[in-house]
């Protein structure tokens, strides 16, 4: 790694000079910016005065600052572009923390533009003030506070330099009023040196050499793979693929990572993990090698640390060095792009000797078909007709029904038990198609998720997976869906809990269900017409499929409550605190869970 | 699992001189744990434009690891380096130490402060400031030797650090 000092270079000689919220826009014309999710105040009125005289980048007003953030972050993960929120100071800067913070935690690429009080009023308890940059300066990867006009134009450039590269992440840029409505310089991209390249990683050729000798060495290897190959690039998506089909070994993934590898090939394993399949977590339990390709064993992931993977050799890519080693010691650490990476072990696959242990590999998928045979998805729905409809069966619908559509299709989630069935029941072909909030769990990401994606492809099925009780935390964003008339589907799973939390008072707090009834809940059907969308209810089994197919086929908004079993819990499940082999896979093996020790009651 | 032995380690940084930049060096230490002795920063080049930051902290092998590597990630950063684990280096502090007393403890503060080659920067008919440099040990005893001779206050620099030989930060 070599690096070099000095900051922010300039190149080249000033040639305009502009009102500064005019150099900003065109700046971000500059990097690609098309849409901004936005909320107007009074420390931004320039800034949409310059938008409203223009017509290269579109505004979509959001109903909350939070939402903004989460819209873009949507909008950045199905594009692979680098997302945009603008929001006034004080109140509208922290209302985009959380969004701030579940970017960074899922590496996503955005740049914050907030509003500040003018310069000579920082420090002073001014109107709508906020130290918005101490504020953000840890759910950020970097944050400016540009306090002279010739910093403008070059902060802009290097925030989605910094936004997009290595581990992609949030970059807020805090704009005091003065320097928006006072002159500013206008320089191009091309004349600033960001401080991102000081960082230059070459692939270490060698330790790919030796990892790869240790995967045809291996006689159970799994590649477990990570939101890190969604980042690279569509083409790292089918550099996996080719990865997988020339050695044949089996293939999970993390949350993050689905879609990254066509979850309906044979050689997936589905998730791992907390609520992880029983193949794929027996699978990582048992490997001889475990290939870590840009995911970073997260706590969900290992469940018990010193129980993960205990016979495995592990081979880790990330581009971020400070993901190696930090959980699971590795014996093999490569840094770099997983896309690069990955390349570069094909290439050395072919070069050494051949995979000699056939024999082992087929034992290996015998083993792994035998776990596989378990179904450990499955779940009992009452077949009579006015029957109460499992989440597991609405979901399994939901997504059946619309792949049937052959429709391109994204979908977003709440947080919560819905989400994990997401997980599970849907079967990804593509990267990108798979918004949800992974590292930080944010409930009410899913609907303005759903309204990002839709606006970065408006004729693609943008479905909303939701819960009842997180759906309300950002339901204001009704209103922009019906502003923009955005055709999303929200399907809400209510089962009138807030399942998750019930389903963990339930193993580990003897059923008592302490505040998580989602009690006085609206009526969604009438909510979802006052904010003229369609709503749509159903109760029993007879009507589901009628009902999503019914909503897909609507060509605007629709918002459908599927009233589901209150009781159902999401298996397999590791409990925390306990190891991949320690699964409990259905309701029968809960009673034994009772035993779940105080360490892992202390666990999150 | 083995248990890993801890030890203090002297890393050494060169940070845009922007303002923030401390800030975020410091939230790093405190956000994941990891602990600050001593931290010494000023600009060094001659535009003023990089600050050298130096840190002692203490953790295990792979903590150490983890923090120069958590470093690294910070934009406003161009270098890190772990003056510990890359050879010998000269890491020296300054403190100064003030003593009121009289009669004998006053004569024998005296004494031990020339035996330490301590410099008497304020003196009066009370009371001394000393002035010393060295390392951290050599401060530490100085200071315990002079608690019962009427010692009140102490203030101490953190450490500078640099390594031996014509090698530089930049050349690791
Ligand atoms: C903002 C926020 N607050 C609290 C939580 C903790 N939490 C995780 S899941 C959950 C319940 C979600 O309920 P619902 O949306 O109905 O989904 P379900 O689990 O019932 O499918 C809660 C409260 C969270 N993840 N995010
Ligand atoms: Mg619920």
């Amino acid at each position: 790694m070599t690096r070099s000092t000095g900051s922010t270079t300039l190149n080249a000689r000033i040639t305009t000079t502009l009102p500064g919220a005019e150099v900003l826009l065109r700046a971000l014309v500059e990097q690609g910016v098309d849409v901004i999710f936005g909320y107007p105040g009074g420390a931004v009125l320039p800034i949409y005065d310059a938008l409203f005289k223009q017509d290269h980048i579109r505004h979509v007003l959001v109903r909350h600052e939070q939402a903004a953030v989460h819209a873009a972050e949507a909008y950045a993960r199905s594009t692979g572009k680098v997302g945009v929120v603008l929001v006034t100071s004080g109140p509208g800067a922290t209302n985009a923390v959380t969004g701030l913070l579940d970017a960074m935690m899922d590496s996503i690429p955005l740049v914050c533009l907030s509003g500040q009080v003018p310069t000579p009023l920082i420090g002073n308890d001014a109107f709508q003030e906020a130290d918005t940059t101490g504020i953000t300066r840890p759910v950020t990867k970097y944050n400016y506070l540009v306090r002279k006009p010739e910093d403008l134009a070059p902060a802009v450039h290097e925030a989605f330099a910094i936004a997009r590269s290595g581990r992609p992440g949030p970059v807020l840029i805090d704009l005091p009023k003065n320097i928006t409505v006072g002159d500013a310089p206008y320089v191009d991209a091309k004349a600033v040196t960001p401080r991102t390249t000081r960082m230059t990683t070459q692939p270490d050729r060698a330790a790919i050499a030796r990892a790869v000798a240790a995967m045809k060495a291996g006689k159970r290897v799994l590649f477990y793979t990570g939101g890190g190959i969604i980042n690279s690039g569509p083409q790292a998506s089918e550099t996996l693929r080719k990865l997988v089909a020339l050695t044949g070994f089996p293939v999970t993934s993390t949350l993050m990572g689905l879609g990254a590898f066509p979850g309906t090939d044979r050689r997936f394993l589905g998730m791992l993990g907390m609520h992880g399949t029983y193949e794929a977590n027996l699978a990582t339990h048992a490997c001889d090698v475990l290939v870590a390709l840009g995911s970073r064993f997260d706590d969900r992931v290992t469940g018990r640390l010193d129980a993960f993977s205990p016979n495995s050799f592990k081979i880790h890519v990330d581009i971020d060095p400070s993901q190696i080693n930090k959980i699971v010691h590795v014996n093999e650490g490569l840094v770099g792009d997983v896309g690069q990476i990955m390349a570069l072990m094909i290439e050395e696959w072919e070069k050494q000797p051949a995979y000699a242990h056939k024999a082992e590999l087929e034992a290996w998928w015998a083993q792994i078909e035998g776990w596989r045979a378990l179904d450990c998805l499955r779940f009992g729905q009452d077949q009579a007709p006015d029957a109460v409809i499992k989440p597991q069966q609405a979901i399994q619908r939901i997504y059946e029904l619309a792949r049937q559509t052959g429709r391109d299709t994204y979908v977003s989630t709440e947080v919560g038990q819905h989400q994990m069935w997401a997980a599970q029941f849907f079967r990804f072909d593509a990267p990108n198609r798979w918004l949800t909030s992974g590292g930080l769990g944010t409930m009410g990401y899913g609907l303005p998720a759903a309204v990002g994606a839709q606006i970065a492809h408006p004729d693609a099925l943008v479905m909303d997976v939701a819960g009842e009780a997180s759906t309300l935390m950002n339901i204001q964003e009704l209103g922009t869906i019906a502003q923009y008339r955005l055709p999303v589907k929200i399907f809400i799973i209510n089962n009138h809990y807030m399942g998750m939390v019930r389903q963990w008072q339930e193993l580990l707090h003897g059923s008592r269900y302490s505040e998580s009834y989602s009690d006085a809940l609206p009526d969604f059907v009438k909510l979802a017409e006052s904010f003229h969308a369609t709503g749509l209810r159903v109760t029993r089994l007879d009507q589901l499929d009628a009902t999503i197919a019914q909503a897909l086929a609507h060509d605007g908004p629709v918002l459908v409550d599927i009233c589901v079993a209150e009781g159902e819990n999401c298996f397999p499940m590791i409990p925390s605190g306990a190891a991949h082999n320690q699964m409990i896979l259905g309701p029968e093996q809960e009673a034994s869970s009772a035993t779940i020790s105080k360490e892992g009651q202390m666990l999150v | 699992m083995q248990v890993e032995v801890s030890g203090s380690a002297v890393i050494s940084l060169l940070v845009d001189n922007e303002s923030g930049a401390l800030a975020r060096i410091v939230e790093l230490f405190s956000g994941r744990g990891y602990n600050i002795q001593s931290l010494t920063v000023a600009p060094v080049d001659e535009h003023g434009q990089t600050s050298r930051v130096n840190i002692v902290t203490t953790g295990t092998q792979s903590s150490i690891w983890q923090v120069k590597t958590q470093l690294e990630r910070l934009v406003p950063v161009s270098r890190v380096v772990n003056l510990t684990a890359e050879g010998p280096y000269v890491a020296r502090e300054m403190a100064l130490v003030k003593v009121v007393s009289s009669g004998e403890p006053r004569t024998e503060a005296l004494r031990i402060a020339q035996a330490f080659r301590a410099r008497a920067v304020d003196t009066t008919a009370s009371s001394f400031v000393f002035e010393l440099t060295g390392s951290t040990d050599k401060l530490d005893s100085f200071i315990e030797l002079m608690r019962p001779l009427g010692l009140v206050e102490v203030s101490r620099t953190g450490v500078a650090s640099i390594c031996r030989g014509p090698q530089t930060i930049q050349n690791f």
